[in-house]
């Protein structure tokens, strides 16, 4: 681990156990609740999908269970307990309830053990699904060769799968290592998931399965065509969230957004039902060797980037202990900050390696997610380039991982071909003429890089302090995080959120938690 | 002796008056090689661009071509006589907005906003009303001296009337982003009735937004604005809150 910044060990050692005192206190509500999304999600992953007219199949189940107050008992006990009824599958029972052919609760009830057996061996099916899933893109990685500079990442926005394949490939071809295909912002509040493939979207499409498998089997072809593991990205977050993992984790996506706060505070969802939402998602992800990506980025788009830097990392240790508590390794955590601040502060770019450099030292296994300027740009495309410039140099020095490329038209349009194609032209001129950089330097002690990089860890300390003593709801009820308060009874999909009953059982959970690395080393 | 500007035949500069220098730069959907060059150079002398020269052509994929092009405009226009339309209400950034409140009308100004009627799609109220607000232009929720409420989507015409009366709502902000068969001017004619119906529609600021939906049209089905593409939360709050104080709403 390097001390370029001469930082002091014993406070990001505190920071540490803040953050772990204040994910614990959450998981220890966790524990005891499920959601609608994580009920629809175990449906899902027991093989129950499709749509009786535009309602998903797993939301027929759920409505079923809430119309019952049965749904603290879980999706996993009453299609078991059909299974051992019926012999059918999850899919064919729900398939007739939702043809009015089939009463869960006019059912026999079955010992708890025969439930568990008739669940038991679907799920292991699923589970072996994402492990051979998981294998195959180790397989591709080895094939390839793993990158060892920043990954590439791109977006593609264009509302049509197709439309977005052609320009997912063309990116690809131009250099790109990650393909991140832009949902369509109402998908974050909708409480189910679309079905099929989108060829209308708004400002991008619907993270569905078929759009996943779509974009999956595109980039494997660009993957043979170019020698290289293109990785798949997309949206686990809003009130779909575990759903959209065990999606992803079916159509081996490698990348996901997966914010454990960013529902609450950017789209008010209830924070409650985020939180319970975030754990499974989570553990799915973690099993399925995913990528999360974190959203403090989003903080510095509402907030200064240079008086709230300390919110950043205060999230991102917060972030990482509900990661840990899910099962997910560091290497799998994509924490996330960003290059925002005002270009006219003096010394700005000096803060910005400072900033960076600092999650770097404190997080040292993460794949850090770096975000590109977005907040400073303004239409004047050639000083947007000049600064993506700068955030590519901050990127090479620092040794980020997953490098979110600026575009210059920022804030005019998504992406063109062409914008795509000279973001990645310059991030690769970067790279090729800093690449050693960051290793020659050192920062000169007690200057301003290494006096920021401390102000910052030392004022992370007091605030996660502060959470740990107010408990992380009252905290967002304080509105400490990107300026905005949340309510703890307010925001979108309270009203699905359900205490457990005896009866409840998720199989996933100790099937995947923590076994990612078991799946295949 | 430099050569002269005439305003009723202005054109571009680069570094001589009146010599029509302009960049270009676009892309081509076929293989980076001579013909696609000279389709480069064709597409600019249609735009009356003359004398194009490419300075670069770079493959993006192996039938997408990327193009700069340099020359002259041979096009001018007559500055003089051009009409520019602006908007009855100068836009005011979000600072100006909070201290336009602060100074006349001396409370929060309260907002709700709704995607009403079966519109799921909260991507335009979202755009408006979110902290984070969209490219990079802050929702109304970051206004100090703005209480928002954002009510979400699929908002019964009925429900959100009534809400507005519950939150002593000043502005109302109606989205419509998905219309079928012109089910959102339906919509919208039905809240402004029901608004009526109450007494509530002269005490209310009431705005509409859309990817189809012009100012036009807002006003002729008894709106106060319409907001289309391209506008921000700072040109619906610039305009909500001139037309608070022009009508005595404060």
């Amino acid at each position: 681990m390097t001390n370029k910044l001469n930082l002091n060990w014993k406070l990001a050692e505190k920071s540490r156990g803040h953050a772990a005192n204040i994910a614990r206190d959450v998981f220890n509500y966790i524990e005891g609740h499920t959601t609608v999304a994580v009920e629809r999600t175990v449906a899902r992953l027991l093989g129950v999908d499709g749509v009786l007219d535009t309602v998903p199949l797993p939301n027929i189940l759920t409505d079923h269970l809430k119309s019952k107050q049965a749904a603290g008992e879980g999706a996993a006990y009453h299609l078991g307990n059909a299974m051992a009824e019926t012999g059918l599958e999850p899919y064919e029972i729900v398939k007739r309830l939702s043809e009015g052919q089939l009463d869960l609760f006019k059912l026999k009830r079955h010992s708890i053990d025969a439930i568990q057996t008739a669940v038991g061996k679907k799920a292991a099916e699923t589970v072996r699904k994402i492990s051979l899933n998981r294998a195959k893109r180790a397989e591709m990685l080895v094939k390839y060769g793993e990158k060892t500079a920043p990954l590439l990442y791109v977006i593609v926005a264009t509302g049509n799968i197709y439309e977005d394949i052609v320009q997912a490939k063309a990116a690809a071809a131009q250099g790109a290592d990650i393909i991140a295909v832009i949902r369509s912002t109402g998908q974050s509040l909708l409480d189910f998931v679309p079905y099929g493939a989108t060829t209308e979207g708004f400002g991008g499409t619907f993270a569905t399965q078929e759009n996943f498998r779509l974009m999956r089997a595109a980039l494997d072809e660009s993957a043979e065509a170019c020698g290289r593991y293109i990785r798949l990205c997309n949206y686990c977050s809003g009130l779909c969230m575990p759903e959209i993992a065990a999606m992803g984790a079916l159509e081996r996506l490698d990348v996901m957004l997966n914010d454990a706060l960013y529902g609450i505070l950017f789209r008010d969802i209830n924070m409650r039902r985020t939180m319970i939402d975030q754990f499974f998602s989570r553990v799915i992800n973690g099993f399925a060797g995913v990528i999360i990506n974190t959203g403090e980025d989003n903080y510095l788009t509402t907030a200064d980037a240079v008086e709230e830097a300390h919110t950043v990392l205060a999230s991102q240790f917060i972030n990482e202990s509900f990661a840990l508590g899910a099962g997910i390794p560091p290497k799998q955590m994509g924490l996330g900050h960003a290059f925002e601040i005002d270009p006219s502060v003096k010394n700005g770019f000096l803060f910005e390696l400072a900033h960076a450099q600092l999650s770097r030292d404190i997080f040292p296994e993460a794949p850090l997610k770096y975000m590109p300027p977005t907040k400073y740009m303004t239409g004047n495309i050639f000083n947007g380039y000049a600064m993506n410039t700068l955030f590519n140099a901050a990127t090479v020095i620092t040794g980020q991982r997953l490098h979110l490329l600026g575009m210059l038209t920022e804030a005019i349009h998504t992406p063109f071909m062409s914008d795509r194609a000279l973001a990645i032209e310059n991030a690769r001129y970067v790279y090729n003429a800093m690449e050693d950089l960051g290793s020659e330097i050192t920062f000169k002690d007690g200057g301003i890089i290494q006096t920021r990089a401390n102000h910052v860890l030392e004022e992370a300390c007091v605030l996660l302090a502060d959470i740990e003593k107010d408990g992380l709801w009252n905290t967002l009820e304080k509105g400490s995080f990107a300026g905005v308060k949340r309510g703890k009874d307010g925001g979108k999909g309270g009203d699905g959120v359900f205490p457990k009953e005896n009866n409840y059982f998720n199989p996933f959970i100790p099937l995947m938690l923590g076994k990612g690395s078991e799946a295949n080393g | 002796m430099a050569k002269a500007l005439n305003l009723t035949k202005l054109t571009a500069y680069g570094d001589t008056m009146n010599d029509g220098k302009m960049q270009l730069s676009f892309t081509l959907p076929v293989k980076n090689d001579d013909r696609g060059k000279e389709a480069a150079k064709a597409l600019a002398r249609k735009m009356g661009v003359a004398d194009p020269s490419v300075t670069h052509s770079g493959a993006l994929d192996e039938n997408f071509t990327f193009y700069v092009v340099y020359g002259s405009v041979s096009h001018t226009v007559d500055y003089e006589s051009l009409s520019v339309h602006t908007i009855g209400s100068d836009v005011m950034d979000m600072d100006g907005v909070d201290e336009y409140i602060r100074s006349r009308i001396r409370r929060k100004v309260v907002v709700a906003g709704a995607s009403i009627g079966d519109d799921a799609h909260t991507v335009g109220i979202d755009a408006i009303m979110n902290m984070k607000g969209f490219a990079g232009h802050y929702g109304l929720e970051r206004y100090q001296m703005v209480e928002a409420h954002n009510l979400g989507s699929q908002v019964p015409p009925y429900e959100f009337m009534r809400k507005l009366k519950e939150l002593k709502a000043d502005v109302a902000l109606v989205s419509q982003t998905v219309t079928q068969k012109d089910i959102h001017i339906k919509t919208l004619t039905e809240l402004v009735e029901l608004l009526e119906a109450e007494g509530m529609r002269d005490k209310l600021i009431l705005c509409c937004g859309g990817p189809r939906v012009s100012h036009e049209l807002a006003k002729e089905l008894g709106y106060d604005a319409g907001f289309g593409p391209g506008k921000f939360a700072e040109d619906v709050a610039s305009f909500f809150v001139t037309d608070m104080v022009k009508r005595g709403l404060v």
